[in-house]
């Protein structure tokens, strides 16, 4: 056993989750470090969620153990209760109380006085700037809204680990990005971080650490730019001043890189996969050698999209398609125009 | 940003299990969150002031001259019998609601939160209580204006109606169970409606149980509901604590020992 200092904040060994002969959760294995943010990523239907709740104690593990700090989520479910927050994918709020009673409720239940639960709940309301709606009902609360009184209630007692699962599917861009922002603080306050995410997008953004979760199976583990190179294959891409250098351009990289460019006359383009990123050196010493001027160069790493599709076979965008579909419904506030699918429609 | 600032996992006084005060405490928070749903919804409160207002004048007159000879003569038995009928019915509406609330997005924060499993269970029964105090009140409220004169006087009836409640807070824990098992609020109400009939009417509450034949008037016998009824008459009719008031709280423990631990072992696995 290790010393409580060193466990980390979250282990599971090969985690199983079974409903009938559909096996949810197939054997995952996580390690999060304290302090980090780990993204878990992967399409709608991949377990993501399945694999939360148990790890939450919200859903009986099948196979294979969790542990939260070293405390077996099993045997000791309400030692993990007492080091966690969870947010869900739709809040878990009460919609028939206001916000302030809501905080109020969630502080008295975990054994705070009746000052220390005021005076948590109106900081907390003033931090996630909800203060003005403070006594209006929930059911006038829009998307975010609900959203950020779901995370300020699983903020009251400061629990080390939190867990967030989908946290920002169906808010609109700009709260997005303030969630995103909140996020990021809470780690630099020294939470853990332990994120579910469709989107790719927010894996790279937020995560340390990404684990790729397809079918109930760990598929690939890195951070953004381990799995991105994982993938390989950065290209290049350069921009001829005159067009007429096009074929020379094409047969030298042709010739040093053994593969065939892409050529967009238009734009004067020539674009290359690399094996190596370095390799780009030996095309651009080349052209200058044959006085081929460049207008400008990039390397570019392969996006997360890209690496979703080479490690799953599939892309997320079909699964993207029908989540959307379902966010509306679920989601009948405001701001469910949700600008995600388009971003990777666009990328793909 | 103080505010955000966790915990260290390790600083944490991790309590081993919930404490007996604590249970408590979180049971009469979750109390407190049922009554302020209640004073927003009022439509809630149908069932233990519209229905007593009807139901006792109805029955009263309806059956009164059939069983026992004349109104009057009928009330002593038919008053104690329509609270233990109301209370049940009462009862059934907290197992449905416990349906709706479960399948609100707030009872997966309250099962990830370190609070004791039967806290939201016990909770909204605390407030129940009210409910059933409503409904004993008012019953007796229009049995005397329409004439009952009970022979145990004003410490008679406050006995009765805080059995009445004890005896709703237990029963309660039948329908709580259904609420859990059933997959919707309308099967909740299907399965409780079902059981709720029998245990009303294969009961003392509005006719002798002799008249009955031999295997009914044994279940009527036995039937919490009847201990309950016959005690209610007791106090509200004599004023006496007998032993039927001892029966009618072991019916109620047998009850809440049966259901309770059901209950709370299955809102585990849920």
């Amino acid at each position: 056993m290790n010393s409580p200092t060193t466990q980390p904040a979250v282990r599971a060994s090969g985690l199983v989750k079974s409903f009938g002969d559909h096996r949810a959760v197939d054997g995952v294995d996580l390690e999060v470090h304290r302090g980090e943010v780990f993204g878990v990523l992967g399409p709608n239907g991949a377990g993501k969620t399945t694999m939360l709740k148990m790890l939450a104690t919200l859903l009986p593990i099948d196979g294979g153990t969790g542990e939260v700090f070293g405390h077996d989520v099993a045997t000791e479910p309400h030692l993990v209760r007492q080091l966690l927050g969870v947010t869900g994918q739709y809040a878990s709020v009460d919609e028939n109380l206001t916000a302030t009673e809501n905080l109020w409720l969630f502080a008295r239940l975990q054994g705070l006085g009746r000052a220390e639960a005021r005076q948590r709940g109106a900081r907390l309301l003033e931090q996630f700037d909800l203060t003005e709606a403070a006594s209006k009902p929930i059911s006038a609360f829009s998307g975010g809204m609900r959203r950020r009184l779901d995370l300020a209630a699983s903020l009251i007692t400061r629990p080390p680990l939190i867990f967030l699962d989908e946290p920002t599917t169906g808010l609109d861009p700009r709260t997005r990005g303030q969630m995103w922002d909140t996020i990021r603080e809470l780690v630099t306050e020294g939470s853990t971080v332990l994120l579910t995410t469709q989107y790719l997008d927010e894996a790279d953004q937020l995560a340390d650490r990404i684990a790729v979760i397809d079918h109930g199976r760990k598929v690939a583990e890195g951070t953004a730019d381990e799995l991105k190179s994982s993938v390989g294959r950065s290209t290049l891409q350069l921009q001829l001043v005159d067009p007429s250098d096009l074929p020379t351009a094409s047969a030298l990289a042709q010739q040093l890189l053994g593969e065939e460019p892409t050529l967009t006359p238009e734009s004067r383009r020539v674009t290359v996969a690399l094996q190596r990123t370095d390799q780009s050196v030996d095309l651009l010493v080349a052209l200058r050698d044959r006085g081929v001027a460049i207008e400008s160069v990039t390397v570019q790493k392969p996006s997360l999209d890209e690496v979703f599709l080479a490690l799953t076979g599939h892309d997320t965008g079909e699964d993207t398609g029908e989540d959307t579909a379902e966010d509306t419904a679920d989601q009948p506030t405001q701001n469910t125009q949700n600008t995600q699918p388009q971003d990777m429609e666009a990328s793909r | 940003m103080t505010t955000l600032s966790p915990e260290r996992p390790d600083t944490v006084d991790l309590a081993p299990h919930v404490s007996l005060s604590d249970t408590i405490s979180q049971t009469m928070t979750l109390a407190w969150r049922a009554t302020v749903k209640m004073r927003r919804s009022l439509e809630v409160m149908f069932d233990v002031t519209i229905q007593p207002l009807i139901f006792t004048a109805m029955f009263a007159y309806i059956f009164g001259g059939a069983i026992s000879g004349d109104v009057g003569s009928y009330l002593p038995l038919i008053i104690p019998g329509l609270i233990g009928q109301t209370v049940l019915t009462a009862c059934v509406a907290t197992g449905v609601q416990l349906r709706t609330d479960l399948d609100s997005g707030v009872f997966d924060r309250f099962k990830v939160l370190p609070i004791a499993r039967i806290a939201p269970l016990a909770g909204p029964m605390v407030a129940d209580m009210l409910r059933y105090l409503i409904a004993a009140v008012l019953t007796f409220t229009v049995g005397i204006a329409i004439g009952y004169r009970p022979g145990g006087g004003f410490a008679g009836v406050a006995g009765a109606i805080l059995l009445a409640v004890v005896a709703g807070w237990s029963l309660a824990w039948i329908f709580t169970f259904f609420g859990l098992v059933g997959r919707n609020a309308q099967g909740v109400q299907g399965i409780s409606l079902l059981v709720m009939f029998p245990l009303t009417f294969l009961s003392n509450a509005f006719v002798p149980t002799d008249t009955m034949p031999r295997p009914l008037e044994a279940f009527a016998e036995v039937n919490p509901v009847s201990l309950v009824i016959t005690a209610l008459r007791d106090l509200a009719n004599r004023g006496e604590v007998t032993g039927a008031v001892g029966w009618a709280l072991v019916g109620c423990a047998v009850v809440v020992a049966i259901f309770a631990p059901l209950s709370v072992r299955r809102f585990k696995k849920m």
